[in-house]
This record gives C-alpha cells, structure tokens and sequence, in this order.
C-alpha cells in the first residue's frame, strides 16, 4: 500500500490534540519554575524553588497523595469485586435479565457532581433520609460529613455508586465475548461452579480483568468532582486529594507557580505508577 | 447447595437495585417537597408525609428575574458542546484508530502501539492539571468563556476515548476486507469509507456514547473555564448548591440533567444482549 496515505489517517488527530495540548505542558513546565502567586503575577525564573519546597517542606501534599492512593486503591477494588459479582449474576439467563443489567448500568450515566449534590441531601445529619430511618431502628446519628474518618467512607460510598456500573460493563462484554468450549469441557468434567470460575472463567477473563482495573484506577485517581461537592475536601484536610490540594494552592491562593509545580510532579508520579501497577497486575493474574 | 446459592444471588441483586435506586427515589420525592416538609423533619411520601408541590419544578422555566433558575439555556448548551466535541473526537479517532490499526509506523523509538499509548494516556491528566493553562492559553486566544473554547478543550477529553474504543474494534475488523476492496480497485479511502465504515457501525455507536457520556458528565473544566456568558448544565445546577439550598429546585433540576443519558443505558444493554458490544469493549 502505499506509503503517504496512512499519514492522511493519522495526523489530523494526532495533530489537533497534540496542538492543544502542547501549550499548557509546557506552559506548566515553564511555570513550575517561577514565582508566579498573587503579589508578583509574572513569569520570573527561580529554578527549582519550588521543587525543593515540595520535596522538604510540604507534608500536606504528600497526605493528599497518600489519601488519595487510599481512596482510588479501595474503591477500584470494591468496583472489581462488585461489578465482577454483579457481571456473573446477569451473565447467565435470570429473571428479569435485561431489567437488572439496565439497573446496574444506569448510575455511570449520571453526572457525578449532579448525584454527589443528591447524595449530599441523602447524608444530611439531621435532614437526611439515612440517619432518620437509622433513627428508627435506634441507631444515633451518623456523622457522615463531618467526621474525619467517616467523611472517607461516604465519599467511598459514593464513588462505588458511581463507577461499579463501568467495571460491571467492561466485564460483562469480556464474559459475553468468551469462548463457548471451555465452559463445555469443565461441565462435561462436572466441575462444581467454584472450581468452574476458579479454573475457567478467571483465567478466560485475567486480560480483560487488567484493562478495566488500569482504566478504572486512571480515572479514579482523577477524584474531584465528588469531594468538591460533598465535603470540599473536609473535614479539616480529611477528604482533601491531590487535584483537589493542587486547585486549592492555584486557583484559590493563586500560587500559580508553585501549583504547576505540584500539577508536574503528580503526573510524572502517576504515569510511573500506573505503569509499574500495570505490569505487576499482569504478573499476579496471568500465570505461566 | 444450589438453592442457598440462588437465594444469596437474588438478595444481593436486590439490595444492590435498591442502593442504585434509592438516591433517585429520595430527589423524586425531594422534587415536590416546600421549605415546610423539607426543614421541619424528614419526610418520604407525597400526600402520606407531606403535602405535594409542583414549585420545585416550576421555578426551572422562569426566568432570573422572576426568581427563577432558568435551566433551559445552560442545556443546551450542554448538549451542543457535548455533540459537537463528540462529533469532532469521533472523526478524527476513528482516522487515527484505523492508521493505527492497519498500517506499521516507525519514527525512532516509536512504535504503533506507543502512538496508541499516547493518546489514551491523556486520561491519565487530571483536569486541575490543565486547567490552570488552558485559562491562560484561552484568554490569550480570547476564547474563554465561549462554547468554542470549551469544544476545543473537550476533544482533549474525548479523543482518547474514540481511539481507544476503535482501535480495538478495527483489531477486530478482518484486514481481507480492506485487501478484497484495493484489489478491486478502490483507493485506500474508499476502502475505507465503504467498506470498512459500514461494518464498523456497532464500534462507531459504542465509541459515540462513550464521548457522549463523558462530555455530559464533565464539571471541571465547565466551572473553571465559563463563568456568565456562557453556562452548561452540571455548573448551573451545582451553583444551586449554596448556603441556603432550596432542595426541591435543586432536585428537580438534578433529575432532569441526568434524564436524557439513562437513555443510554437502555441503548447499551441492546447492544449487549445482542452480542454486538462484546467486540467492541474488550
């Protein structure tokens, strides 16, 4: 075939998204090493100040991190386990199939800044519908907001609400592609269902596994929305993230300069993280 | 054995539809309430508990001036930016997805696969990292807190999600098909645009709603990057979610923001139980 064509297909997208983006890397790069905050908002050059400051004088970024990791780490795994649980109840014929798997599909389509403002009325300590029927039954009033370590939990909650029905998509279309032969050979074997999913259907769906796991952390290290909403990031630091710590140091104290320092940092920690997870995931769940 | 299994399966399945139905019940219910049946104790049942109303509802279609919120211009232009964005993305992966898919290429170090790499790894950035620069890089263009600008940043957002979705699925599209069509004499692009198009349509519808639901459910970037002249959807409705929140409004204006995308959801499981989607979404 010949040569130039396959360039015409690739280079309008490359190009476009390389032509915006191209701007703001460097543009942050370039601002990472400068001083720019609300009293001199100029583009000077002070090396790596900011550097040195992240790196020894700043444990509250390095909590927001450690929270962070905290909170994608659980939740994606809650998701895997629940959406994988969920993926293998619709997969064969049940009841009301198709009712059940719209149901389950339903919260990823709703727009979490929206649901996080419902869920904040649904966690309202005193106006609230799950403290008044917990009443009920005798139980004092949760302080889901408010409390330090709680505050985690219903941010938790409510992430798993909003992206188990993803997991559960992508692993359910897995489970509907495998092939048929497998499942015969173990049933003409009279494997017991355990031993089935054990030996068959978790091998079959390891790849598949790993996609949605890496795609799932990605975008749950992203966690914004939900906690700006529900808790701003309180109470105190509690629920503070590191997107969540980064917009607080550079559009509400404006330190431009040293926010770009943090932006550049985060995303050099991410990328290498997400690559050694990425192959240590592969490693665990395929086997020889 | 088996009948413990079933019982434990249909109590799980169940307890599981009621948490994912019961935020959307509570703002149904909400929607109708007054300042009285929300302040005084907490109430569940229209009529039963509290008297219902429609104002709630009524104040999303008057407009500022008569105490309303007017909710109806910031939809569409959700929907605008939304469409459009994924229109642009959905072009302009697909093209890159099938140069990725069917031809090799080689510059340095580079390889196909890092080329894919590169764009689905633009999820990896979160949006406070952009977004300090893409203000700047707007108000230097002058197109901040226009729809053009916010269509702009979105491709961002939505392009790796085309390509990762098509890439996949021409994988999965056989290469004879594209052979048979050039020995039969079509150029490369008309293999490509009538043969091979028409039968990627369930990639295409995939990849289409994927942009179409992160488009819709994105807030950041809409809340840094407008402010007055132009507003979308999930900003409006969160700026209801002040000091004094009148929760009727705000759940009536949350239900009807998230209303068009459970579409979706139905369109989805078509696909799936059809067996169409499983290609697509490996």
């Amino acid at each position: 075939m010949n040569f130039k064509h396959k360039f015409v297909f690739l280079f309008p997208g490359l190009f476009v998204l390389i032509g915006i983006l191209i701007f703001p890397i460097i543009f942050t790069i370039r601002l990472s090493l400068s001083g720019w905050n609300s009293y001199t908002p100029e583009m000077n050059f002070i090396g790596i100040t900011n550097y040195i400051r992240l790196f020894t004088d700043d444990p509250r970024f390095w909590e927001s991190f450690f929270r962070l990791s905290f909170l994608s780490v659980t939740t994606v795994i809650l998701q895997y386990v629940i959406g994988f649980a969920l993926a293998l109840m619709v997969w064969r014929e049940i009841k009301f199939k198709r009712f059940f798997r719209v149901i389950f599909l339903i919260p990823m389509m709703t727009t979490p800044v929206i649901m996080t403002v419902i869920w904040r009325t649904f966690f309202h300590e005193s106006l609230g519908p799950v403290n008044d029927l917990l009443g009920n039954i005798g139980v004092k009033p949760i302080l889901w907001l408010s409390d330090p370590v709680i505050a985690k939990f219903t941010v938790i909650i409510v992430e798993v609400w909003q992206w188990t029905p993803f997991m559960f998509l992508l692993l359910l279309a897995g489970l509907l592609s495998l092939p048929k032969e497998p499942f015969l050979a173990a049933a003409i074997d009279g494997a017991s269902p355990f031993r089935k999913f054990v030996y068959v259907t978790f091998p079959l769906m390891a790849p598949i596994s790993i996609g949605a796991i890496i795609i799932r952390l990605i975008e749950a290290s992203k966690i914004m929305d939900t906690v700006f909403v529900l808790t701003s990031g309180g109470p105190g630091t509690a629920t503070e993230t590191s997107s969540f710590y980064i917009y607080i140091k550079g559009l509400r104290e404006f330190q431009m300069g040293y926010a770009a320092t943090l932006s550049f940092t985060y995303l050099v920690i991410m990328i290498i993280s997400l690559t050694i997870i990425a192959k240590v995931l592969t490693k665990l769940m395929i086997k020889e | 054995m088996h009948k413990l299994y079933t019982f434990l399966k249909y109590t799980f399945i169940t307890l599981w539809t009621v948490f994912i139905v019961a935020p959307f019940l509570w703002a149904i219910s909400t929607s109708f309430k007054d300042f009285q049946s929300v302040n005084s104790k907490v109430t569940y049942i229209p009529w039963l508990d509290f008297e219902p109303t429609l104002e709630g509802w009524r104040v999303l279609v008057k407009s500022p001036a008569r105490g309303g919120v007017d909710i109806v211009e910031p939809y569409f232009n959700s929907i605008f930016v939304t469409c459009t964005a994924s229109l642009i993305s959905i072009i302009l992966g697909t093209l890159a997805a099938y140069a990725l898919s069917r031809f090799t290429f080689k510059a340095g170090f580079v390889r196909n696969n890092d080329i894919t790499f590169f764009f689905i790894s633009q999820r990896i950035m979160p949006p406070i990292v952009l977004s300090i620069p893409f203000f700047i890089f707007l108000s230097t263009i002058g197109l901040l807190d226009s729809l053009l600008g916010l269509i702009v940043v979105y491709i961002v957002l939505l392009m790796p999600i085309a390509v990762w979705i098509m890439v996949d699925f021409f994988n999965r599209v056989p290469k004879e098909l594209d052979e048979t069509a050039l020995i039969d004499g079509c150029n490369p692009y008309q293999a490509f645009y009538k043969v091979v198009l028409p039968n990627s349509i369930p990639g295409l519808i995939v990849a289409g709603m994927f942009c179409i639901i992160f488009g819709w459910i994105d807030f950041f970037f809409a809340f840094i990057l407008t402010f007055t002249e132009v507003q979308l959807l999930p900003v409006k409705v969160v700026a209801l979610n002040s000091s004094i929140t009148p929760w009727w409004s705000l759940s009536a204006s949350a239900l009807i923001s998230v209303a068009p995308l459970i579409i979706v959801a139905f369109v989805v499981e078509r696909y799936l139980s059809k067996g169409n989607l499983s290609g697509a979404l490996k």
